[in-house]
Parts: structure tokens; C-alpha cells; sequence
């Protein structure tokens, strides 16, 4: 089988992981970076990912999308309060909301994929050869929509997603593989954009979850928002000046509260500094401070912890052991509120912000027969039901139920003659079906037309090992199998996903020729630019001869330079080159004469 | 299809050893789950699926005393049994006269409207709460206390019926109290979650 690697698709990070010796590692990126930031910006040259999209957070806001795994399986209406906040525009579609890019429609899936596709590369930098199989962590409160965009990210990236892995379970795998835990083990997992809580009991290399809990829309994103209101509040009381119509004021104060943030997870206070135009921001900032202002969000996070340990049936001191996972669990306010619940002080021995992927790597090594003594027994974590006469929800297959779980449900015609039936899928607690997340629409169709009542149609709704639903449909007089129209509410369709993929490799294509492209200009003018400055210091030896050679593969290159064909700018940069090497060598040798009276050298070399 | 018993190789009896169980079910994981299984194509893939929910539905049917007795009933009477039916249960005729009692305590809050729930109306309520919880809980009790029982009666071969149709009853009124209970805490906007009571034990 061929190497699958592990991939934690983060909010505001990810990274990629494999399993090499038996241990888990992450692999580091050409700079040696752990962590690619979640951040995809559209350039004037192209598509950017990570740092480098990063720097573009500020100057090109519009154009520059981060923790889009807050959209990933979402409709409108669940994500239009935060719209506002984000600086990139929102089209406002009911089933899958995009991200306007210039004149182009980005979904979320395909952000994401672009994240998928450097880690992907990364991966194959670092083996030398191609990886195509994948497994990608998820929050354990994912819904099924939100599992499949991710899983449609994966193959939008040129990656097979063998399975979609619960993070925090990653994390206890990771853990496991060291032989850590054994015994009830509780995994608080607070992200940048996520909460997750689940309790696994670990004995004899199996990990069973007993119950998972949690909140997708909470993490350390709105810890941000809280401290951006309340220094917005006071850039305004103290300058006089609202800066929160003003996107790239915005987006300084997000990144200059964040890492102010981080510093106070370490610090008692720390000071923040950002320059505006006309005026300098300068703010004495205390722990105390930032944790009045997160309180109540760090407190939203125990009553799922309480509802995931009712679940469980247990106590919370029959726990043996609680571990934090994602970066936000750095914060002293979240391990006291975790440590009074559990009675028990929480520990993350392995480095929070990277346990995930190395449990994603676990699981990869599991699925390709590395491993063979550990099994992960997952559960799904939302109530799965149809919806019956008068709105109610009746629940087929109840949250926390080991997967993969199928449930069986016989269906009938009411009318004479009808060949169709149509069911409303749902996940959620709530018994009304309008309070509960709408999955899809299934037409069942093709029925022989019979006298109403008479067909007996057994659809199987089968929760995968991926938390993913498949519906299959009989009739279970003829033996027939139902054809099945599937209308997920919140999602993409087969074809748009299959038109993605054919996408990406049209646009990966063109975004490498780009990417290319600019890297040859850039070579270019380096080599322009340093023939320039050679020019104006060796006026005295150069010949006239020389000097016309020179100006000559100058203009040539400039021309190159201008247009887009990389291999005429490559051959003409290395022409220029050429012609000048006798004088570099001949300027090299002079500066190495003037610094033995002088340090002009130590000049001259660092312009060169 | 094989019944659950079947699946962990048990006698259809009520008396089972948790942890042999849970050992089982761990053993049998290992054999069927699909991430064992990866290679295989995808008629084979499916049937891996369906084993491995098999089990896992089985290890969830039989792990718990009275889920088991709700199983069992289910298996006894040839019909399907499925986790979380919502439909509301209908009283049992014994609980009638005391549902009266309660059905006048709602009436009165709702006349308070809401406003004087920390009053008598509120009291009242909580009482009532309070006391249909402990029922509650008394029923659970009775039901595994009569469980070594039918395990005789299944090795002696005696007349079963009977206390099939009492656990049947127990159970009954057990699914009702659990509704009213959470109607009552809804009145007085203490429902704990919002979620579905599909859970039983």
C-alpha cells in the first residue's frame, strides 16, 4: 500500500504527520515549520498559502481567507452573524455559502483544498515521491455536512480521504501509541475555531469512546472578537477615532490582539503596539484583563463536558486521567476552569497544537497494517433521525452510538398508483424537526406503481466509520433495489465536487505556470538590479566594448522581463550573466584589495 | 439476520457478565472493524460494514441490564427493535388517577404563567417532579431485580409469558414517567438539555 499520511486541517493551522520507525512525526516544511497557517490569499500572481498568505491579511483583506473551517458544510443562515467580521465577501447562498474572489466563487471546500494541496506537496518534498491517501482529523461535533466538505476537500486536493478521524480520538491515539493512558481518559480539545470534549476508556489497545460533546463555532477565533470589541472601544474613548468600519485597521488589531493573546498565556501583562496612520496605538494589556473578557466563552465550554460525562454515565472523579489538546488550552484561565471541573489537574505532555496530526499519522499507519494492535472505536456524536407527520423528529440512531451503526426503517405509499416517497433526514437532539440540522432530502423513487400501503420499502441508513451517513433503499416485495436522489441541504453536489476536481488540476496548472513565472522574474530583476549597482561602482573598469555588450544583454533582458515567457527570461538572465562575470570577478578582486585598508568590502559583499 | 445474543455466542438470558461481554465485544471488534480491512474491494468493504455495525449494534443492545430487557421483549416478539422511538407512550391505566394530579399542577402554572414559578405553583411542580423521578428509578430496579428470574424459568423451562408481559408493563410506565418528567421540567424551564429523552437507562 502506498504511504498515507495524517493531516490535522485546523481553523488556524494545520500540519501533516506520518508514522516513520514507529513514532509519529510531523513533517517540517523547507524552513522547518511545523504549522501552516489556515490561510489562503488570492495574489495579483496567483494563489498563496500559509505564511505567505499570512502577510497578505492586512493589505489584501478582501482577497485573503482565513479560518474558512468555520464555513466548511454550512448554509447562510448559520453563518451570518459572523459575516460581518470577516473581511472577505460572503454570497449569501442558503445551501453552500462561497466566498467572492474578484469575479470568481470560492467554496469553502475548495479553500480548504488549497491548505490540503501544500501539505500535500510538503509531504511529497519531504519523500521524494507522490502521496495521494490521506487521513484528515475533524472536530468530533462535526455533522455529517461538515464531514463531507472536508472529505470533498480532500479529493478537490488530489487526495483519497480513507477516513475522517475525530480530533480529539486522534489525540488519544497519539497519546496511546506512547503508552500513556490507560483507564477513563477525558480529551478538552479547544481550537481556534472549535470545542470538543469526548471520554474514551483505553484498555488493551482499543480506544472506545463512551460520549463526545462539544461546539463547533467556539475556539480561540472568539477569544479575538471579544478582545478586537473591547480594543476597538478603546482606540475610540482614547483617539477618538472608529476604526471598525476600516478592514485593514481590522485585521491589525485581530493579528496584534492574538499574539497579545498568546504572550498573556506566559505573561501577566504584555503590551500592544500598532501603528495607524496619524496616530500610534500603545496599550498596557493584563491577564486579568483578557480573562474577564472570555470568561463567559470559556465557561460555555463545561456544560458540554458535563452532558458528555451524563452520557458516558460517569462522574467526573471517575476520570483518570484529562488531557488538553489545540492551542487555546494554553490559556491558565482554560486549564483552572477544566481542573475544578474534573477535580483533577489536566496535563498536555505532548505539544497541544501538534498531538492531533500525530494522531491523524496513527491512524493512517493503523489503516495501511502498520499497526495492528491498537483499534479505535468512534462514535457519532449527533442524534440521526427522519422526520414524521407533524415535524416531530424520530430518532433512528442515537448520538454516541459506536460506528459504523446502521438503522433499518420501512417505509409505504400512501396513495394509489404512487412510485415516489420522499424523506427529511435530520441530526440533532431536538424533537421538532425544524430545530434540528436538515442533512438531506431523499426521493425515493421507481416504486411499481401498487395500491396505497402495499409496498414495503426498507431503507438502511449506515453511519460509516467516517461518521458519514449512506442511505440504500429495497422494496422488499420484489426485491428491487430503490434508486435514491439525494438533496443534501447543506453541500455540494457529486457533480459540483467531480467539477472541482477537474478544476483544481485546470487552476493548480495554471497557478504553478504563475507561480513559476514570477519566481523567474524575480531571479531576473535580482540579476538586473546587480548589474545596475556593478555598473555604477566599476565606471573605471569597464571598457567601451564591454560596457556595449553589457547594455545590449540589458535591454534584451528588460524586454524578456516584461513579457511572460519564462524560458526567454531564463536564457537572457543567464546571458547577462555571462557577459558580466569578467567584471564581477575583476570587482570582487578590488574590494577584496580595499579591505585590507578598509571595511568597504564587508559593504560591497553584502550588496553583491 | 442473528440476533444479538447469537452475535456474542450467549444464551438468550438476562444474567451477563459485563466485563466477559465488553471483552467480546473489543475481540469481535477487532476481527470486523473496517480499518482492518482496507484492502478489500468494495462488495467485500460493504459486507465488512455491515458486520462491524452489527456488532456494534449488538455490544449496545446488550451492554446494559434494562437495555437488555428491552431487547429481549423486542426478540421474544419477533418484532424490531429500535433505539429512540419519540412517539409519546400512552399512560398506563395505573398511572391515570396520579397523571390527574400532575396534569392539575401544569394547568395551575400555566395559569401563573411562568411568572410565580418560584411560588406554590412552582413548588407543587418540583414536588411532583421529584416524586415521579424516584418512581422512576424504582422501576429500573424492579426490572433487573426480576432478571435472575426469567434466566430459571429459561433453564427450567418454565411458562415465561407472564413476567414478559410484567417487564413489558414496567417498562411502559417507565417511558411515560420519563415524558412527564421531562414535561414538568420544561414547565418550569429547567429542562436540563435540550435533548430528545431517548435515553432509557
Amino acid at each position: 500500500m502506498s504511504r498515507i499520511v495524517g493531516i490535522d486541517l485546523g481553523t488556524t493551522n494545520s500540519l501533516v504527520a506520518h508514522v516513520e520507525g514507529g513514532i509519529p512525526r510531523v513533517i517540517p516544511d523547507a524552513e522547518g515549520r511545523a504549522l501552516l497557517p489556515s490561510i489562503v490569499a488570492w495574489t495579483g500572481n496567483g494563489v498563496v498559502v500559509g505564511e505567505a498568505a499570512r502577510r497578505q491579511l492586512a493589505r489584501n483583506s478582501a482577497r485573503t481567507v482565513y479560518s474558512v473551517k468555520r464555513l466548511m458544510g454550512r448554509g447562510y443562515d448559520d453563518v451570518k452573524d459572523e459575516l460581518a467580521r470577516l473581511p472577505f465577501e460572503v454570497t449569501p447562498q442558503a445551501e453552500v455559502v462561497s466566498i467572492r474572489i474578484g469575479d470568481r466563487a470560492v467554496t469553502p471546500p475548495e479553500v480548504s483544498a488549497h491548505v490540503l494541496r501544500a501539505l500535500k506537496q510538503r509531504a511529497e518534498t519531504y519523500f521524494g515521491e507522490p502521496v495521494e491517501q490521506a487521513v484528515i482529523t475533524v472536530p468530533a461535533y462535526f455533522n455529517d455536512a461538515q464531514r463531507q466538505a472536508t472529505k470533498d476537500a480532500g479529493r478537490i486536493a488530489g487526495l483519497e480521504v480513507l477516513r475522517i478521524v475525530n480530533e480529539p480520538t486522534a489525540a488519544a491515539l497519539a497519546y496511546g501509541l506512547q503508552k500513556l493512558s490507560q483507564g477513563i481518559i477525558a480529551v478538552y480539545d479547544l481550537g481556534g475555531g472549535t470545542f470538543d470534549i469526548s471520554i474514551l476508556r483505553v484498555k488493551d489497545g482499543v480506544f472506545e469512546v463512551l460520549a463526545t460533546n462539544g461546539n463547533t463555532h467556539l475556539g480561540g477565533d472568539d477569544f479575538d472578537r471579544a478582545m478586537v470589541d473591547w480594543l476597538l472601544a478603546d482606540v475610540k474613548s482614547r483617539h477618538h477615532v472608529d476604526l471598525s468600519g476600516d478592514a485593514e485597521a481590522l485585521q491589525e488589531i485581530r493579528l496584534g490582539a492574538e499574539a497579545a493573546k498568546c504572550r498573556l498565556s506566559f505573561d501577566e501583562r504584555t503590551v500592544l503596539t500598532i501603528p495607524f496612520e496619524g496616530f500610534t496605538y500603545h496599550r498596557d494589556i493584563s491577564r486579568t484583563e483578557v480573562e474577564a473578557l472570555v470568561e463567559s466563552l470559556v465557561a460555555a465550554t463545561l456544560g458540554p463536558c458535563r452532558q458528555a460525562l451524563a452520557d458516558a454515565s460517569l462522574r467526573a472523579d471517575q476520570v483518570d486521567e484529562v488531557v488538553l489538546v489545540g492551542g487555546s488550552t494554553r490559556m491558565p484561565l482554560v486549564q483552572r476552569r477544566v481542573e475544578e471541573l474534573f477535580g483533577r489537574t489536566p496535563h498536555s505532555r505532548m505539544n497541544p497544537d501538534e498531538v492531533v496530526a500525530l494522531g491523524a499519522a496513527v491512524q493512517a499507519q493503523i489503516l495501511a497494517g502498520g499497526i495492528t494492535d491498537m483499534l479505535l472505536l468512534d462514535v457519532t456524536p449527533l442524534s440521526l433521525g427522519i422526520e414524521t407527520l407533524g415535524g416531530i423528529v424520530s430518532v433512528l440512531i442515537a448520538r454516541n452510538t459506536t460506528i459504523p451503526t446502521l438503522a433499518k426503517e420501512h417505509f409505504t405509499t400512501s396513495v394509489d398508483g404512487q412510485t415516489t416517497v420522499d424523506m427529511h433526514v435530520l441530526q440533532g437532539e431536538r424533537e421538532l424537526a425544524k430545530d434540528n440540522r436538515s442533512l438531506a432530502r431523499f426521493d425515493l423513487a421507481g416504486i411499481e406503481p401498487m395500491p396505497g400501503g402495499m409496498p414495503k420499502i426498507e431503507v438502511t441508513f449506515l453511519i460509516d466509520a467516517n461518521g458519514i451517513l449512506q442511505v440504500q433503499a429495497r422494496e422488499l416485495r420484489t426485491g428491487k433495489a430503490a434508486s435514491i436522489e439525494v438533496k443534501p441541504t447543506y453541500g455540494l453536489t457529486e457533480d459540483q465536487v467531480e467539477q472541482m476536481v477537474e478544476d483544481s488540476f485546470t487552476y493548480a496548472e495554471a497557478d504553478v505556470e504563475a507561480r513559476l513565472l514570477i519566481e523567474t522574474q524575480t531571479e531576473a530583476d535580482t540579476v538586473l538590479n546587480h548589474v545596475e549597482r556593478a555598473l555604477r561602482q566599476a565606471r573605471d573598469i569597464v571598457g567601451a566594448e564591454e560596457r556595449a555588450a553589457i547594455e545590449a544583454a540589458r535591454a534584451a533582458l528588460r524586454a524578456a522581463r516584461a513579457g511572460t515567457d519564462r524560458d526567454q527570461i531564463r536564457e537572457l538572465t543567464t546571458a547577462l550573466n555571462q557577459v558580466t562575470a569578467p567584471l564581477a570577478d575583476r570587482l570582487m578582486e578590488s574590494a577584496i584589495k580595499d579591505a585590507v585598508t578598509s571595511k568597504r568590502a564587508d559593504r560591497l559583499l553584502e550588496n553583491s | 439476520m442473528s440476533d444479538y445474543f447469537t452475535v456474542f455466542g450467549l444464551p438468550r438470558k438476562l444474567g451477563v457478565d459485563g466485563e466477559a461481554l465488553q471483552r467480546r465485544f473489543y475481540e469481535l471488534s477487532r476481527q470486523h472493524h473496517p480499518d482492518f480491512h482496507q484492502g478489500l474491494d468494495a462488495e467485500r468493504q460493504a459486507e465488512v460494514l455491515d458486520q462491524s455495525a452489527l456488532v456494534n449494534r449488538a455490544y449496545r443492545a446488550l451492554r446494559e441490564p434494562l437495555a437488555r430487557v428491552e431487547y429481549l421483549i423486542a426478540l421474544e416478539e419477533g418484532r424490531e427493535v429500535r433505539e429512540g422511538a419519540t412517539a409519546k407512550p400512552k399512560a398506563p391505566r395505573e398511572l391515570l388517577e396520579e397523571m390527574m394530579e400532575v396534569q392539575e399542577a401544569l394547568e395551575e402554572a400555566k395559569a401563573a404563567q411562568g411568572e410565580n414559578l418560584g411560588g406554590d405553583a412552582g413548588t407543587r411542580l418540583r414536588e411532583e417532579r421529584r416524586r415521579l423521578e424516584e418512581r422512576y428509578a424504582a422501576e429500573a430496579t424492579a426490572v433487573v431485580g426480576r432478571t435472575a428470574e426469567w434466566d430459571r424459568l429459561v433453564d427450567e423451562g418454565g411458562d415465561r409469558r407472564p413476567l414478559l408481559e410484567w417487564f413489558k408493563q414496567r417498562l411502559a410506565t417507565r417511558a411515560y414517567l420519563r415524558t412527564v418528567i421531562g414535561d414538568l421540567s420544561d414547565a418550569l424551564g429547567e429542562r436540563e438539555d435540550q435533548h430528545v429523552s431517548y435515553r432509557r437507562h
